[in-house]
């Protein structure tokens, strides 16, 4: 072990062989990245082993029981209705693209808030992680980027199960999933920005209270058409909304100018929910 | 068993040829000047400066509330100070965060273990965090555990260890990447005695090997045992500072003189023991008399005509001195 006596010149602490500090040379936003979100993914998903898989399983069947209650059971009274394009399609079809839109939101939402929540202020898993070589950068990178991964995999899941129950006509319809990815990734880079400003359990409640509304109405069960001029503005300035249309549109493979304005509304999403997560993880971290 | 490798010679000269052009900075791992940290009106560190050299002990010492843990924060670069100066191994733990914690081991006051994941996978993904490969993260994973005495917990489960046995693996974590300082924020408070000799054990062999190791304890007993040096601090500034010896000398007497008159008669008695020993303190259950030789103390108040319930003469201790300069009052 030539290590320790290494360690004694402090410019090349180095156990193991391995240069610690070679990250965080290179580092290029300070204190608050390391290049290293890796370790952060690992454990993510080595947490994921022991953890309980009911928890996971149950993400996956929600939007398959609606699916099947409300578009085989409620599609049986509301027989075909207008898709994107104006062809008719059955009710099933139609929810089903907007129920993914949904469960990609929840899940994200769940993972940047919920979990982020309990990891901060109980578990205390990110004041360990933060007293070592790792930014908050680093640990928001991560925490977003396993949130994404269970996303791809419910969509991916949601998708086959749409497959299997004859609701795909197009092969256009594959796309939904890296479309679910980008809309958890909005939602996820907002929500943890969000939770960041929260402190106790009755101000998290909030998140329910904006979540319940948006899932009901932005389009998901009925088009927007049903609502006055000045509800239906509301609504499109809703993130959900532009999810569910932007998937509706993919499943049948019917685009239109304002495909782009959806995927645009997640870009900028994304982008301002980053900045947001990472200018408060300085505050919330290094104070 | 973890062996530690000695300095060689060479390399002790190589040290001092560096230290000597770069200036004094380098001496110290530690360097603290006006090190001050308010919260909005509340100044909870007020301009504390002092410095360590490599493989001392250091203990903070202080009441609750009197900036230890902030202290401690800021040298892991995890709290922004609000002025003064810091440098650790001469990097400034704020601007270079990352790079100082790769050197730096932390114990914090409650334990942070990760519960979703095994005791061993504990050491194995913490050590992750420092971008270390699992190559060499593997066999020190193995050796930490045999060195908290865990060897045979490897693959239990976090929340099923007792709570000495949490303490260990949190310093067995901590030691992942080797490093020069080791920050511990009350290691041992909420112990039974058994698990505190054990830890102090630990810690005691860190020391050897040359880890510099920064301590703050509630415990007097504890730093008398671990800390080479430790200043005293109350209210967010440095009461005293010395090895423990030499605060017991400066500021209390070699022994000290217990008496017992019962809780009515102690607060009256005052008068009629002035001036016997060097200085006397008044407690509702007791009175106490600071003197060089005790026994002395104890013959002159016999000489008086008091009978004290009890009488009981000690060495003075840490304790003495920390009561002495931080008050008896309660602080919460």
């Amino acid at each position: 072990m030539s290590t320790l006596a290494e360690s004694h010149n402090p410019g090349s602490h180095n156990p193991g062989g391995h240069s610690v500090t070679e990250a965080a040379r290179n580092r290029r936003f300070g204190p608050m990245y390391s290049r290293n979100v890796k370790a952060v993914i690992a454990r993510g998903l080595m947490a994921t082993k022991s953890s309980n898989w009911m928890v996971m399983l149950s993400g996956f069947f929600e939007p398959v029981l609606y699916l099947i209650s409300m578009g085989v059971g409620l599609g049986a009274i509301v027989g075909a209705v207008q898709g994107p394009g104006g062809q008719e399609i059955s009710y099933a079809a139609y929810i089903a693209p907007a129920l993914l839109a949904v469960s990609a939101m929840n899940g994200a939402v769940y993972d940047s808030t919920w979990n982020v929540f309990f990891k901060m202020n109980f578990a205390k898993l990110y004041q360990g992680m933060l007293y070592t070589s790792l930014g908050p950068l680093d640990v928001a990178m991560g925490e977003i980027f396993l949130a994404l991964l269970r996303g791809l995999l419910y969509a991916t899941g949601f998708t086959a199960v749409m497959g299997v129950m004859g609701l795909i006509t197009t092969p256009w319809a594959i796309l939904m999933i890296p479309a679910s990815v980008l809309i958890a990734f909005g939602f996820a880079s907002f929500g943890m920005g969000i939770t960041s400003f929260m402190k106790t359990f009755q101000q998290m409640d909030w998140i329910n209270f904006v979540m319940l509304p948006m899932f009901l109405f932005s389009a998901t069960f009925y088009p927007l058409s049903v609502y006055p001029q000045y509800i239906q503005w509301l609504i499109q300035a809703m993130p959900l909304w532009h999810g569910v249309e932007l998937l509706r549109q993919i499943s049948v493979g019917i685009f239109s100018p304002a495909t782009a304005i959806h995927v645009g509304y997640y870009l900028v999403m994304i982008v301002l929910g980053v900045m947001l997560t990472a200018g408060r993880l300085r505050k919330l971290f290094l104070k | 068993m973890w062996v530690p490798e000695l300095v060689s010679n060479e390399e002790l000269s190589s040290k001092q040829s560096r230290t000597h052009t770069q200036g004094d900075q380098m001496q110290y791992v530690i360097s603290a000047e006006n090190l001050t940290k308010t919260y909005g009106d509340v100044t909870a560190v007020d301009g504390i400066s002092f410095n360590v050299p490599a493989g001392e002990a250091f203990g903070l010492l202080g009441p609750n509330g009197a900036g230890k843990s902030t202290t401690m924060k800021m040298i892991g670069g995890v709290s922004q100070r609000t002025s003064g100066s810091l440098s650790i191994m001469g990097l400034d733990p704020e601007s270079h965060g990352p790079e100082v914690r790769a050197h730096l081991g932390v114990v914090p006051q409650q334990d942070n273990l990760d519960e979703e994941l095994k005791v061993r996978d504990n050491l194995l993904v913490y050590g992750r965090y420092f971008g270390l490969p699992m190559s060499y993260l593997r066999p020190k994973a193995d050796e930490l555990l045999e060195f908290a005495q865990l060897t045979d917990k490897a693959k239990s489960k976090v929340d099923a260890l007792s709570g000495g046995m949490k303490r260990r693996l949190t310093i067995a974590r901590s030691l992942i990447n080797e490093p020069r300082i080791l920050l511990l924020d009350e290691p041992t408070t909420g112990l039974d005695p058994q698990a505190r000799h054990i830890l102090w054990d630990r810690l005691f062999r860190l020391k050897e090997q040359g880890v510099t190791l920064i301590l703050t304890t509630h415990y007097m007993d504890e730093a008398e045992q671990l800390c080479d040096r430790l200043i005293v601090v109350d209210k967010g500034r440095i009461m005293a500072e010395g090895s423990p010896a030499s605060l017991i000398r400066e500021y209390s007497t070699r022994e000290v003189l217990e008496l017992r008159f019962g809780s009515e008669r102690n607060a009256t008695i005052g008068a009629e023991l002035e001036g016997i020993g060097e200085r006397l303190e008044t407690l509702p259950d007791r009175v106490l008399i600071y003197a060089h030789d005790g026994e002395a103390a104890l013959e002159q108040v016999s000489a008086r005509g008091l009978r004290p319930l009890t009488s009981l003469v000690r060495r003075s201790s840490l304790e003495d001195v920390f009561l002495r300069l931080t008050g008896r009052s309660l602080v919460d």
